[in-house]
Protein backbone atom coordinates (compact mmCIF):
# COMPACT_ATOMS: atom_id res chain seq x y z
CA UNK A 1 0.00 0.00 0.00
CA UNK A 2 1.24 3.38 -0.69
CA UNK A 3 1.11 5.31 2.75
CA UNK A 4 -0.33 8.32 0.39
CA UNK A 5 -3.69 6.63 0.13
CA UNK A 6 -4.43 6.28 3.94
CA UNK A 7 -4.14 10.02 4.14
CA UNK A 8 -5.10 10.92 1.00
CA UNK A 9 -2.98 12.51 -0.55
CA UNK A 10 -4.06 14.69 -3.92
CA UNK A 11 -0.30 16.11 -4.95
CA UNK A 12 0.57 18.14 -8.05
CA UNK A 13 1.37 16.02 -11.02
CA UNK A 14 4.41 13.73 -10.64
CA UNK A 15 7.67 14.39 -12.14
CA UNK A 16 10.86 12.68 -12.93
CA UNK A 17 14.38 13.67 -12.10
CA UNK A 18 17.37 10.94 -12.69
CA UNK A 19 18.83 8.98 -9.50
CA UNK A 20 22.60 7.39 -11.19
CA UNK A 21 20.70 8.00 -14.76
CA UNK A 22 17.97 6.37 -14.09
CA UNK A 23 14.27 7.78 -14.26
CA UNK A 24 12.54 7.89 -10.69
CA UNK A 25 9.15 9.26 -10.46
CA UNK A 26 8.53 12.35 -7.76
CA UNK A 27 5.65 13.96 -6.45
CA UNK A 28 5.56 17.75 -4.94
CA UNK A 29 6.40 18.07 -1.48
CA UNK A 30 8.79 15.04 -1.66
CA UNK A 31 12.06 15.52 -0.34
CA UNK A 32 15.15 13.57 -2.45
CA UNK A 33 14.94 11.04 0.45
CA UNK A 34 11.42 10.42 0.38
CA UNK A 35 11.30 10.44 -3.58
CA UNK A 36 14.46 7.76 -3.69
CA UNK A 37 12.63 5.75 -0.53
CA UNK A 38 9.28 5.91 -2.62
CA UNK A 39 11.21 4.64 -6.14
CA UNK A 40 12.38 1.81 -3.02
CA UNK A 41 15.93 2.65 -3.08
CA UNK A 42 17.35 2.87 0.34
CA UNK A 43 20.99 3.64 -0.10
CA UNK A 44 23.01 6.74 -2.10
CA UNK A 45 26.41 7.12 -0.32
CA UNK A 46 29.42 5.22 -0.09
CA UNK A 47 31.64 5.51 3.35
CA UNK A 48 34.70 7.54 3.12
CA UNK A 49 37.25 4.63 4.25
CA UNK A 50 35.55 1.76 3.73
CA UNK A 51 33.02 2.17 1.03
CA UNK A 52 30.37 1.21 2.55
CA UNK A 53 26.23 2.09 1.70
CA UNK A 54 24.40 4.15 3.40
CA UNK A 55 21.04 6.36 3.27
CA UNK A 56 18.68 7.99 5.36
CA UNK A 57 19.18 7.28 9.17
CA UNK A 58 18.16 9.82 11.47
CA UNK A 59 15.21 11.26 8.98
CA UNK A 60 15.70 14.46 10.51
CA UNK A 61 19.04 16.66 9.07
CA UNK A 62 21.18 15.04 12.60
CA UNK A 63 23.08 12.35 11.40
CA UNK A 64 24.56 13.33 7.60
CA UNK A 65 23.69 9.71 6.37
CA UNK A 66 21.76 10.44 3.73
CA UNK A 67 23.86 13.02 2.02
CA UNK A 68 24.11 12.63 -1.40
CA UNK A 69 25.14 14.38 -4.70
CA UNK A 70 22.45 16.78 -6.46
CA UNK A 71 22.66 18.74 -9.57
CA UNK A 72 26.69 18.30 -9.01
CA UNK A 73 26.44 19.58 -5.42
CA UNK A 74 27.78 17.13 -3.34
CA UNK A 75 27.09 16.75 0.64
CA UNK A 76 23.52 17.20 0.02
CA UNK A 77 21.30 15.72 3.11
CA UNK A 78 18.48 14.10 1.15
CA UNK A 79 16.29 13.88 3.68
CA UNK A 80 16.07 17.61 3.91
CA UNK A 81 16.36 18.77 0.07
CA UNK A 82 13.24 18.84 -1.68
CA UNK A 83 12.98 16.80 -5.31
CA UNK A 84 12.59 19.14 -8.20
CA UNK A 85 11.86 18.27 -11.42
CA UNK A 86 14.48 17.23 -13.81
CA UNK A 87 17.03 16.70 -10.52
CA UNK A 88 19.95 14.93 -11.15
CA UNK A 89 20.76 12.92 -8.20
CA UNK A 90 23.89 10.92 -8.04
CA UNK A 91 25.37 7.80 -5.52
CA UNK A 92 28.14 9.96 -3.60
CA UNK A 93 31.57 8.01 -3.31
CA UNK A 94 33.15 9.11 -0.11
CA UNK A 95 33.68 12.72 -0.15
CA UNK A 96 32.05 13.22 -3.24
CA UNK A 97 34.77 15.30 -4.42
CA UNK A 98 37.12 13.93 -7.05
CA UNK A 99 40.27 13.99 -5.16
CA UNK B 1 15.23 42.28 11.96
CA UNK B 2 14.03 43.11 15.48
CA UNK B 3 11.81 41.23 17.77
CA UNK B 4 10.92 40.92 21.91
CA UNK B 5 11.09 37.58 21.94
CA UNK B 6 12.87 35.05 19.66
CA UNK B 7 11.68 31.47 20.02
CA UNK B 8 14.04 28.81 18.61
CA UNK B 9 11.82 25.83 17.60
CA UNK B 10 8.23 25.36 16.68
CA UNK B 11 6.88 22.36 18.13
CA UNK B 12 4.43 22.21 21.05
CA UNK B 13 6.96 23.65 23.80
CA UNK B 14 8.33 26.83 21.02
CA UNK B 15 4.30 26.98 19.70
CA UNK B 16 2.63 27.32 23.46
CA UNK B 17 5.46 29.76 24.02
CA UNK B 18 4.87 31.83 21.26
CA UNK B 19 1.22 32.69 21.71
CA UNK B 20 1.45 32.92 25.74
CA UNK B 21 3.88 35.88 25.14
CA UNK B 22 1.74 37.21 22.26
CA UNK B 23 -1.24 37.02 23.87
CA UNK B 24 0.62 39.36 26.44
CA UNK B 25 1.29 42.08 23.83
CA UNK B 26 5.04 41.00 23.22
CA UNK B 27 6.45 40.58 19.22
CA UNK B 28 7.54 37.17 18.78
CA UNK B 29 9.41 35.80 16.11
CA UNK B 30 9.45 31.56 15.75
CA UNK B 31 12.47 30.16 13.85
CA UNK B 32 12.77 26.84 13.22
CA UNK B 33 14.56 24.83 10.58
CA UNK B 34 11.38 22.41 9.37
CA UNK B 35 9.64 23.89 6.19
CA UNK B 36 6.34 24.16 8.48
CA UNK B 37 5.76 24.27 11.92
CA UNK B 38 4.84 21.57 13.98
CA UNK B 39 8.23 19.91 15.81
CA UNK B 40 8.60 16.52 15.50
CA UNK B 41 4.88 15.09 17.31
CA UNK B 42 3.13 17.54 15.28
CA UNK B 43 4.59 17.06 12.33
CA UNK B 44 2.82 17.83 9.35
CA UNK B 45 3.20 16.62 5.71
CA UNK B 46 5.02 18.64 3.45
CA UNK B 47 2.26 21.22 2.03
CA UNK B 48 3.13 19.88 -1.68
CA UNK B 49 1.66 16.96 -0.70
CA UNK B 50 -1.73 17.88 -0.55
CA UNK B 51 -3.06 15.33 1.97
CA UNK B 52 -6.76 15.75 2.96
CA UNK B 53 -6.65 13.47 5.78
CA UNK B 54 -3.33 13.51 7.56
CA UNK B 55 -4.68 12.07 10.68
CA UNK B 56 -3.40 8.21 10.74
CA UNK B 57 -0.63 7.98 11.86
CA UNK B 58 -0.43 11.62 13.18
CA UNK B 59 -1.89 12.52 16.67
CA UNK B 60 -5.52 12.55 17.09
CA UNK B 61 -5.49 16.05 15.58
CA UNK B 62 -7.02 17.89 17.83
CA UNK B 63 -3.86 19.32 19.81
CA UNK B 64 -2.19 20.51 16.85
CA UNK B 65 -5.53 21.92 15.17
CA UNK B 66 -5.97 24.14 18.19
CA UNK B 67 -2.56 25.11 17.83
CA UNK B 68 -2.08 25.70 14.09
CA UNK B 69 -6.13 28.10 14.80
CA UNK B 70 -4.42 29.69 17.54
CA UNK B 71 -1.29 30.83 15.60
CA UNK B 72 -2.84 31.91 12.62
CA UNK B 73 -5.47 34.36 14.60
CA UNK B 74 -2.31 35.55 16.76
CA UNK B 75 0.55 38.20 15.41
CA UNK B 76 3.48 35.83 16.10
CA UNK B 77 5.93 35.64 12.89
CA UNK B 78 6.86 32.03 11.94
CA UNK B 79 9.89 31.72 10.24
CA UNK B 80 10.40 28.21 8.63
CA UNK B 81 13.58 26.97 6.52
CA UNK B 82 15.45 29.18 9.23
CA UNK B 83 18.27 26.83 10.57
CA UNK B 84 20.09 28.25 13.78
CA UNK B 85 23.99 28.25 14.13
CA UNK B 86 24.23 30.53 16.91
CA UNK B 87 23.08 32.73 19.23
CA UNK B 88 24.99 35.88 20.32
CA UNK B 89 24.41 37.09 23.60
CA UNK B 90 23.01 40.27 23.44
CA UNK B 91 20.66 38.98 21.47
CA UNK B 92 21.77 38.12 17.86
CA UNK B 93 20.17 34.57 16.53
CA UNK B 94 21.81 33.72 13.20
CA UNK B 95 20.05 31.36 11.15
CA UNK B 96 20.78 30.03 7.63
CA UNK B 97 18.19 29.67 4.65
CA UNK B 98 17.46 26.16 4.23
CA UNK B 99 17.18 23.77 2.69
CA UNK B 100 20.66 25.16 0.69
CA UNK B 101 21.49 26.83 3.46
CA UNK B 102 24.31 28.98 1.83
CA UNK B 103 23.00 32.88 2.89
CA UNK B 104 22.35 33.37 6.86
CA UNK B 105 19.86 36.00 8.72
CA UNK B 106 20.05 37.72 11.71
CA UNK B 107 17.21 38.49 14.45
CA UNK B 108 17.80 40.63 17.06
CA UNK B 109 15.62 40.20 19.75
CA UNK B 110 15.42 41.09 23.75
CA UNK B 111 14.93 37.62 24.83
CA UNK B 112 15.33 33.81 23.86
CA UNK B 113 13.65 30.71 24.17
CA UNK B 114 15.31 27.40 23.54
CA UNK B 115 12.61 24.90 22.46
CA UNK B 116 14.99 22.79 20.02
CA UNK B 117 13.60 19.07 21.43
CA UNK B 118 15.40 16.49 20.96
CA UNK B 119 17.51 13.71 18.66
CA UNK B 120 17.13 10.12 19.01
CA UNK B 121 20.00 7.96 20.87
CA UNK B 122 20.61 4.94 18.82
CA UNK B 123 23.27 2.21 20.26
CA UNK B 124 25.74 0.12 18.40
CA UNK B 125 24.93 -3.71 17.41
CA UNK B 126 26.82 -5.44 14.39
CA UNK B 127 25.14 -4.62 11.05
CA UNK B 128 23.83 -0.91 12.48
CA UNK B 129 25.21 0.81 9.62
CA UNK B 130 23.38 -0.94 6.81
CA UNK B 131 20.51 0.45 4.43
CA UNK B 132 17.52 0.04 5.97
CA UNK B 133 17.88 0.10 9.12
CA UNK B 134 17.01 3.70 10.44
CA UNK B 135 16.09 5.87 13.55
CA UNK B 136 12.72 4.81 14.40
CA UNK B 137 11.35 8.24 14.84
CA UNK B 138 13.62 8.82 11.72
CA UNK B 139 10.93 6.09 10.46
CA UNK B 140 8.40 8.55 11.85
CA UNK B 141 9.58 11.48 10.73
CA UNK B 142 9.75 10.48 7.19
CA UNK B 143 6.23 8.92 7.36
CA UNK B 144 4.61 11.71 8.44
CA UNK B 145 6.31 14.60 6.82
CA UNK B 146 7.01 12.56 3.13
CA UNK B 147 3.74 9.67 3.38
CA UNK B 148 6.98 7.24 2.43
CA UNK B 149 8.05 4.16 4.00
CA UNK B 150 11.58 2.16 3.87
CA UNK B 151 10.51 -1.28 3.07
CA UNK B 152 7.78 -3.75 3.32
CA UNK B 153 8.92 -5.39 6.59
CA UNK B 154 9.66 -3.78 9.11
CA UNK B 155 11.13 -4.67 12.70
CA UNK B 156 10.80 -1.86 15.42
CA UNK B 157 13.59 -2.54 18.14
CA UNK B 158 15.39 -0.87 21.19
CA UNK B 159 13.51 0.86 24.24
CA UNK B 160 11.14 3.61 24.78
CA UNK B 161 7.56 4.83 24.44
CA UNK B 162 8.24 5.95 21.05
CA UNK B 163 8.52 2.62 19.71
CA UNK B 164 4.51 2.17 20.26
CA UNK B 165 3.93 4.99 17.63
CA UNK B 166 6.74 4.29 15.18
CA UNK B 167 4.91 0.23 15.13
CA UNK B 168 1.66 1.12 14.97
CA UNK B 169 1.86 3.98 12.22
CA UNK B 170 4.17 1.96 9.85
CA UNK B 171 1.43 -0.69 10.30
CA UNK B 172 -1.49 1.59 9.58
CA UNK B 173 0.39 2.43 6.18
CA UNK B 174 0.31 -0.95 5.05
CA UNK B 175 3.97 -2.17 6.07
CA UNK B 176 3.80 -6.04 7.44
CA UNK B 177 5.35 -5.34 10.92
CA UNK B 178 6.34 -8.96 12.42
CA UNK B 179 7.55 -7.64 15.49
CA UNK B 180 7.96 -4.95 18.44
CA UNK B 181 11.03 -5.57 20.23
CA UNK B 182 11.25 -3.97 23.65
CA UNK B 183 14.02 -4.46 25.98
CA UNK B 184 12.53 -3.59 28.78
CA UNK B 185 11.18 -5.52 31.80
CA UNK B 186 7.63 -5.90 31.82
CA UNK B 187 8.23 -6.45 35.92
CA UNK B 188 9.80 -2.31 35.83
CA UNK B 189 6.32 -1.91 34.63
CA UNK B 190 4.42 -3.27 37.78
CA UNK B 191 6.97 -1.42 40.05
CA UNK B 192 5.61 2.16 38.47
CA UNK B 193 2.53 1.22 37.87
CA UNK B 194 1.17 3.78 40.43
CA UNK B 195 3.11 7.14 37.95
CA UNK B 196 1.81 5.26 35.05
CA UNK B 197 -1.88 4.35 36.04
CA UNK B 198 -2.93 8.09 34.09
CA UNK B 199 -1.22 6.36 30.67
CA UNK B 200 -3.15 2.74 30.97
CA UNK B 201 -5.26 3.46 28.24
CA UNK B 202 -3.33 4.96 25.89
CA UNK B 203 -1.07 1.71 26.97
CA UNK B 204 -4.31 -0.36 25.80
CA UNK B 205 -5.08 1.52 22.49
CA UNK B 206 -1.55 0.71 21.15
CA UNK B 207 -1.83 -2.96 22.95
CA UNK B 208 -5.19 -3.63 20.38
CA UNK B 209 -3.63 -1.77 17.29
CA UNK B 210 -0.74 -4.20 17.73
CA UNK B 211 -2.95 -7.27 17.99
CA UNK B 212 -5.14 -5.92 15.32
CA UNK B 213 -2.20 -5.75 12.82
CA UNK B 214 -0.96 -8.78 13.73
CA UNK B 215 2.27 -7.28 15.39
CA UNK B 216 4.05 -9.75 18.10
CA UNK B 217 5.44 -7.99 21.80
CA UNK B 218 8.45 -9.50 21.91
CA UNK B 219 9.03 -7.80 25.42
CA UNK B 220 12.82 -8.11 27.58
CA UNK B 221 14.33 -8.91 23.91
CA UNK B 222 16.81 -7.48 21.97
CA UNK B 223 17.89 -6.94 18.28
CA UNK B 224 21.86 -8.34 18.45
CA UNK B 225 22.89 -8.37 15.06
CA UNK B 226 21.11 -7.00 11.70
CA UNK B 227 22.39 -9.32 8.90
CA UNK B 228 23.04 -7.99 4.80
CA UNK B 229 25.48 -7.60 2.52
CA UNK B 230 24.56 -4.17 0.83
CA UNK B 231 21.30 -3.56 2.65
CA UNK B 232 19.05 -5.40 5.35
CA UNK B 233 17.75 -8.89 4.18
CA UNK B 234 16.89 -9.73 8.86
CA UNK B 235 17.86 -9.21 11.90
CA UNK B 236 18.69 -11.70 15.00
CA UNK B 237 16.59 -11.20 17.87
CA UNK B 238 17.04 -13.12 21.31
CA UNK B 239 15.93 -12.83 25.00
CA UNK B 240 17.55 -11.11 27.39
CA UNK B 241 17.86 -12.63 31.37
CA UNK B 242 16.55 -10.33 34.41
CA UNK B 243 20.34 -9.29 34.62
CA UNK B 244 20.28 -7.54 31.08
CA UNK B 245 22.17 -10.53 29.49
CA UNK B 246 21.40 -11.95 26.15
CA UNK B 247 20.32 -15.21 26.92
CA UNK B 248 22.59 -17.87 25.33
CA UNK B 249 20.48 -20.30 22.84
CA UNK B 250 17.31 -17.81 22.41
CA UNK B 251 18.38 -16.15 19.38
CA UNK B 252 15.88 -15.84 16.33
CA UNK B 253 16.24 -14.98 12.88
CA UNK B 254 13.56 -12.74 11.12
CA UNK B 255 13.77 -11.95 7.72
CA UNK B 256 13.09 -7.51 7.31
CA UNK B 257 13.85 -5.04 4.45
CA UNK B 258 13.75 -2.32 7.52
CA UNK B 259 15.10 -2.35 10.76
CA UNK B 260 13.51 1.24 13.17
CA UNK B 261 15.29 1.21 15.84
CA UNK B 262 15.85 3.83 19.06
CA UNK B 263 17.12 3.71 22.87
CA UNK B 264 15.29 6.85 23.80
CA UNK B 265 16.02 10.55 23.28
CA UNK B 266 18.77 12.88 23.41
CA UNK B 267 17.98 16.81 24.39
CA UNK B 268 19.23 19.47 21.56
CA UNK B 269 21.59 21.39 23.69
CA UNK B 270 24.01 23.32 21.30
CA UNK B 271 22.47 26.29 21.53
CA UNK B 272 22.55 26.69 25.20
CA UNK B 273 26.02 25.12 25.69
CA UNK B 274 27.38 28.19 23.35
CA UNK B 275 25.23 30.66 24.90
CA UNK B 276 26.60 29.68 28.53
CA UNK B 277 23.92 27.64 30.05
CA UNK B 278 24.15 25.24 32.94
CA UNK B 279 23.18 21.73 32.15
CA UNK B 280 21.37 19.33 34.39
CA UNK B 281 22.61 16.07 33.30
CA UNK B 282 22.45 16.16 29.78
CA UNK B 283 19.45 18.72 29.28
CA UNK B 284 19.06 22.32 29.69
CA UNK B 285 18.64 23.44 33.82
CA UNK B 286 16.14 25.35 33.86
CA UNK B 287 14.06 27.47 37.35
CA UNK B 288 10.28 26.80 37.76
CA UNK B 289 9.79 29.81 35.22
CA UNK B 290 11.64 27.54 32.54
CA UNK B 291 14.69 30.33 32.91
CA UNK B 292 17.87 28.89 32.19
CA UNK B 293 20.69 30.73 34.18
CA UNK B 294 21.85 33.15 31.76
CA UNK B 295 19.66 36.14 32.25
CA UNK B 296 17.37 36.76 28.86
CA UNK B 297 17.64 33.08 28.12
CA UNK B 298 14.45 30.62 28.66
CA UNK B 299 14.42 26.70 27.81
CA UNK B 300 11.09 24.42 27.46
CA UNK B 301 10.03 21.26 26.38
CA UNK B 302 12.49 18.15 25.65
CA UNK B 303 15.55 20.68 25.33
CA UNK B 304 15.23 20.74 28.83
CA UNK B 305 14.51 17.00 29.39
CA UNK B 306 12.66 13.98 27.60
CA UNK B 307 8.77 14.17 28.42
CA UNK B 308 6.68 14.41 25.71
CA UNK B 309 4.58 16.58 23.83
CA UNK B 310 2.07 17.27 26.84
CA UNK B 311 5.03 18.38 29.30
CA UNK B 312 6.71 20.71 26.26
CA UNK B 313 2.99 22.60 25.92
CA UNK B 314 2.63 22.98 29.92
CA UNK B 315 6.32 24.01 29.99
CA UNK B 316 6.43 26.52 26.66
CA UNK B 317 3.32 27.93 28.24
CA UNK B 318 4.63 28.60 31.54
CA UNK B 319 7.94 30.15 30.15
CA UNK B 320 5.99 32.21 27.48
CA UNK B 321 4.05 33.96 30.21
CA UNK B 322 7.46 34.27 32.22
CA UNK B 323 8.97 36.48 29.56
CA UNK B 324 5.79 38.56 29.11
CA UNK B 325 6.29 39.33 32.69
CA UNK B 326 10.07 39.86 33.07
CA UNK B 327 10.41 41.95 29.84
CA UNK B 328 7.87 44.63 31.44
CA UNK B 329 10.30 44.36 34.86
CA UNK B 330 7.68 42.71 36.93
CA UNK B 331 7.94 39.31 38.60
CA UNK B 332 5.40 36.71 37.06
CA UNK B 333 2.86 35.88 39.35
CA UNK B 334 3.12 31.56 39.43
CA UNK B 335 -0.55 31.40 40.62
CA UNK B 336 -2.07 32.49 37.39
CA UNK B 337 -0.43 29.86 35.80
CA UNK B 338 -1.09 26.93 38.33
CA UNK B 339 -3.07 24.77 36.39
CA UNK B 340 -0.17 23.97 34.09
CA UNK B 341 2.48 24.11 36.87
CA UNK B 342 0.06 21.33 37.95
CA UNK B 343 0.36 19.47 34.63
CA UNK B 344 4.02 20.43 34.33
CA UNK B 345 4.74 18.62 37.92
CA UNK B 346 2.53 15.02 37.05
CA UNK B 347 4.09 14.53 33.93
CA UNK B 348 7.76 15.51 35.12
CA UNK B 349 6.72 12.55 38.02
CA UNK B 350 5.28 10.24 34.92
CA UNK B 351 8.68 11.06 32.51
CA UNK B 352 11.03 9.90 35.31
CA UNK B 353 8.69 6.29 35.86
CA UNK B 354 8.93 6.13 31.88
CA UNK B 355 12.77 6.50 32.53
CA UNK B 356 13.03 4.17 35.01
CA UNK B 357 11.41 1.42 33.20
CA UNK B 358 12.52 2.13 29.76
CA UNK B 359 16.30 1.21 29.51
CA UNK B 360 18.78 -0.56 27.20
CA UNK B 361 20.17 -3.96 27.91
CA UNK B 362 21.95 -3.12 30.82
CA UNK B 363 24.93 -4.63 29.66
CA UNK B 364 24.90 -3.81 26.16
CA UNK B 365 28.18 -2.31 25.63
CA UNK B 366 30.23 -5.08 26.25
CA UNK B 367 27.93 -6.80 23.76
CA UNK B 368 29.14 -4.55 21.21
CA UNK B 369 32.08 -6.80 19.08
CA UNK B 370 35.33 -4.79 18.24
CA UNK B 371 34.71 -4.97 14.80
CA UNK B 372 31.10 -3.27 14.93
CA UNK B 373 31.76 0.49 13.95
CA UNK B 374 30.70 3.10 16.60
CA UNK B 375 30.80 6.65 15.22
CA UNK B 376 29.21 6.18 11.53
CA UNK B 377 30.50 8.86 10.19
CA UNK B 378 34.75 8.75 10.77
CA UNK B 379 33.88 4.48 10.76
CA UNK B 380 35.61 4.11 14.10
CA UNK B 381 34.94 1.05 15.80
CA UNK B 382 34.04 -0.68 19.24
CA UNK B 383 37.50 -1.96 19.13
CA UNK B 384 39.30 1.38 18.31
CA UNK B 385 37.50 2.97 21.27
CA UNK B 386 38.55 0.44 23.62
CA UNK B 387 42.15 0.52 22.59
CA UNK B 388 42.18 4.44 23.48
CA UNK B 389 40.13 3.86 27.11
CA UNK B 390 42.25 0.74 27.98
CA UNK B 391 45.69 1.10 26.16
CA UNK B 392 45.98 4.44 25.81
CA UNK B 393 44.81 5.45 29.19
CA UNK B 394 41.97 7.73 27.86
CA UNK B 395 39.43 8.63 31.06
CA UNK B 396 37.19 10.79 29.64
CA UNK B 397 35.48 11.20 25.99
CA UNK B 398 37.01 14.11 24.87
CA UNK B 399 40.48 11.84 24.68
CA UNK B 400 38.82 9.05 23.55
CA UNK B 401 37.94 11.85 20.56
CA UNK B 402 40.89 12.92 20.05
CA UNK B 403 42.60 9.70 19.52
CA UNK B 404 40.26 8.02 17.85
CA UNK B 405 38.09 10.40 15.69
CA UNK B 406 35.01 8.96 17.00
CA UNK B 407 32.48 11.62 16.98
CA UNK B 408 34.86 13.83 14.82
CA UNK B 409 32.68 13.57 11.44
CA UNK B 410 29.65 15.35 10.29
CA UNK B 411 27.39 14.91 12.96
CA UNK B 412 29.52 16.23 15.34
CA UNK B 413 29.28 13.49 17.76
CA UNK B 414 25.70 13.75 17.92
CA UNK B 415 24.85 10.38 17.08
CA UNK B 416 27.53 8.39 18.37
CA UNK B 417 28.71 10.34 21.98
CA UNK B 418 26.17 7.80 24.20
CA UNK B 419 28.31 5.04 22.62
CA UNK B 420 31.24 5.90 22.78
CA UNK B 421 30.93 6.93 26.16
CA UNK B 422 29.34 3.57 26.97
CA UNK B 423 32.04 1.55 25.26
CA UNK B 424 34.64 3.28 26.64
CA UNK B 425 33.35 3.17 30.16
CA UNK B 426 33.34 6.94 31.03
CA UNK B 427 30.61 9.58 31.42
CA UNK B 428 29.16 11.19 28.59
CA UNK B 429 31.21 14.68 28.86
CA UNK B 430 28.92 17.84 27.01
CA UNK B 431 30.35 18.30 23.67
CA UNK B 432 31.00 22.20 23.33
CA UNK B 433 30.26 22.33 19.83
CA UNK B 434 30.90 25.83 18.11
CA UNK B 435 28.17 25.76 16.44
CA UNK B 436 24.39 24.12 15.94
CA UNK B 437 24.68 23.63 12.14
CA UNK B 438 27.30 22.98 10.00
CA UNK B 439 28.37 26.80 8.53
CA UNK B 440 29.75 27.38 5.36
CA UNK B 441 32.85 28.51 5.03
CA UNK B 442 31.98 31.88 3.16
CA UNK B 443 28.81 32.88 5.65
CA UNK B 444 31.33 32.70 8.27
CA UNK B 445 34.07 35.10 6.09
CA UNK B 446 30.80 37.49 5.63
CA UNK B 447 30.09 37.60 9.57
CA UNK B 448 33.54 37.58 9.87
CA UNK B 449 34.19 41.10 7.23
CA UNK B 450 30.27 42.13 9.11
CA UNK B 451 32.10 42.06 12.39
CA UNK B 452 35.37 43.45 12.28
CA UNK B 453 33.49 46.67 10.05
CA UNK B 454 30.26 47.66 12.27
CA UNK B 455 32.33 46.26 15.88
CA UNK B 456 29.92 44.88 17.26
CA UNK B 457 30.31 41.07 17.14
CA UNK B 458 30.00 39.75 20.78
CA UNK B 459 29.65 36.39 21.17
CA UNK B 460 32.44 34.26 20.78
CA UNK B 461 30.88 31.76 17.97
CA UNK B 462 31.01 34.04 14.74
CA UNK B 463 33.87 34.91 12.77
CA UNK B 464 35.70 31.45 14.11
CA UNK B 465 36.03 29.29 11.23
CA UNK B 466 36.53 25.55 12.57
CA UNK B 467 37.79 22.15 10.68
CA UNK B 468 34.80 20.97 12.01
CA UNK B 469 31.62 23.14 10.96
CA UNK B 470 32.81 23.82 7.41
CA UNK B 471 31.62 23.40 4.19
CA UNK B 472 34.09 20.54 3.39
CA UNK B 473 33.33 18.85 6.35
CA UNK B 474 36.07 16.87 8.04
CA UNK B 475 38.70 15.46 6.02
C1 LIG C 1 12.43 11.97 14.93
C2 LIG C 1 11.44 12.04 16.06
C3 LIG C 1 10.15 11.56 15.89
C4 LIG C 1 9.22 11.60 16.93
N1 LIG C 1 7.97 11.07 16.73
C5 LIG C 1 7.08 11.08 17.77
C6 LIG C 1 5.79 10.50 17.62
O1 LIG C 1 5.44 10.03 16.55
N2 LIG C 1 4.95 10.48 18.68
C7 LIG C 1 5.32 11.00 19.88
O2 LIG C 1 4.55 10.96 20.83
N3 LIG C 1 6.52 11.58 20.06
C8 LIG C 1 7.41 11.61 19.04
N4 LIG C 1 8.65 12.16 19.24
C9 LIG C 1 8.93 12.80 20.53
C10 LIG C 1 8.69 14.33 20.42
O3 LIG C 1 9.97 14.87 20.32
C11 LIG C 1 8.00 14.99 21.58
O4 LIG C 1 6.84 14.32 21.89
C12 LIG C 1 7.63 16.50 21.34
O5 LIG C 1 7.54 16.78 19.98
C13 LIG C 1 8.58 17.43 22.02
O6 LIG C 1 8.20 18.77 21.80
P1 LIG C 1 9.25 19.97 21.80
O7 LIG C 1 8.47 21.20 21.51
O8 LIG C 1 10.07 19.94 23.03
O9 LIG C 1 10.26 19.64 20.62
P2 LIG C 1 10.05 19.25 19.08
O10 LIG C 1 8.67 18.89 18.76
O11 LIG C 1 11.15 18.29 18.80
O12 LIG C 1 10.36 20.62 18.31
C14 LIG C 1 11.65 21.18 18.26
C15 LIG C 1 11.76 21.97 16.99
O13 LIG C 1 12.97 22.70 17.03
C16 LIG C 1 13.53 22.72 15.75
N5 LIG C 1 14.97 22.96 15.91
C17 LIG C 1 15.86 22.25 16.67
N6 LIG C 1 17.08 22.78 16.58
C18 LIG C 1 16.96 23.84 15.74
C19 LIG C 1 17.90 24.80 15.23
N7 LIG C 1 19.20 24.78 15.57
N8 LIG C 1 17.43 25.74 14.35
C20 LIG C 1 16.12 25.78 14.00
N9 LIG C 1 15.20 24.91 14.45
C21 LIG C 1 15.62 23.96 15.31
C22 LIG C 1 13.18 21.39 15.15
O14 LIG C 1 13.14 21.47 13.74
C23 LIG C 1 11.79 21.12 15.74
O15 LIG C 1 10.78 21.50 14.86
C24 LIG C 1 9.60 12.13 18.19
C25 LIG C 1 10.90 12.62 18.36
C26 LIG C 1 11.82 12.59 17.32
C27 LIG C 1 13.21 13.12 17.53
S1 LIG D 1 18.95 10.98 7.54
FE1 LIG D 1 20.12 11.92 9.06
S2 LIG D 1 20.67 13.76 8.09
FE2 LIG D 1 19.36 12.87 6.65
Amino acid sequence: MNPQEPARARPGPAFTLTFDGREIAAVPGQTVAAALWAAGATSWRTTRRAGRPRGVFCGIGVCFDCLVTVNGSPNQRACLVPARPGDVVRTQEGTGHED
Amino acid sequence: MRTDLAVIGAGPAGLAAALAAAARGLRVTVLDSAPAPGGQFHRQPAPGLAAHRPRLPHDRGRGWRWLRDALAASDVTVLTDHHVWVVEHGFTVHALLGPEQRESVAVRAEAVLLATGGYEKVLPFPGWTLPGVVAAGGAQAMLKGGLVVPGRRAVVAGTGPLLLPVATGLAAAGVVVPALVEAADPAAFLRHRRALAAKLPEGAGYAARLLRHRVRFLARHTVVRAHGGRALTGVTVAALDSGGHVRPGTGRYIPCDTLAVGHGMVPHTDLAETLGCRLAGAAVRVDDEQRTDVPGVWAAGEATGIGGAALALAEGHIAGRSVAARLRGTAPDPSTWARAAGTRARLREFARALDAVYAPPAHWAEQVPDGTVVCRCEEVTAGAVREAARDLGAGDPRTVKLLTRAGMGWCQGRMCAPAVAGIAGCEPAPSRRPFARPVPLGVLARQHRDATATDDATGEGAGEATDEGTEEGPS
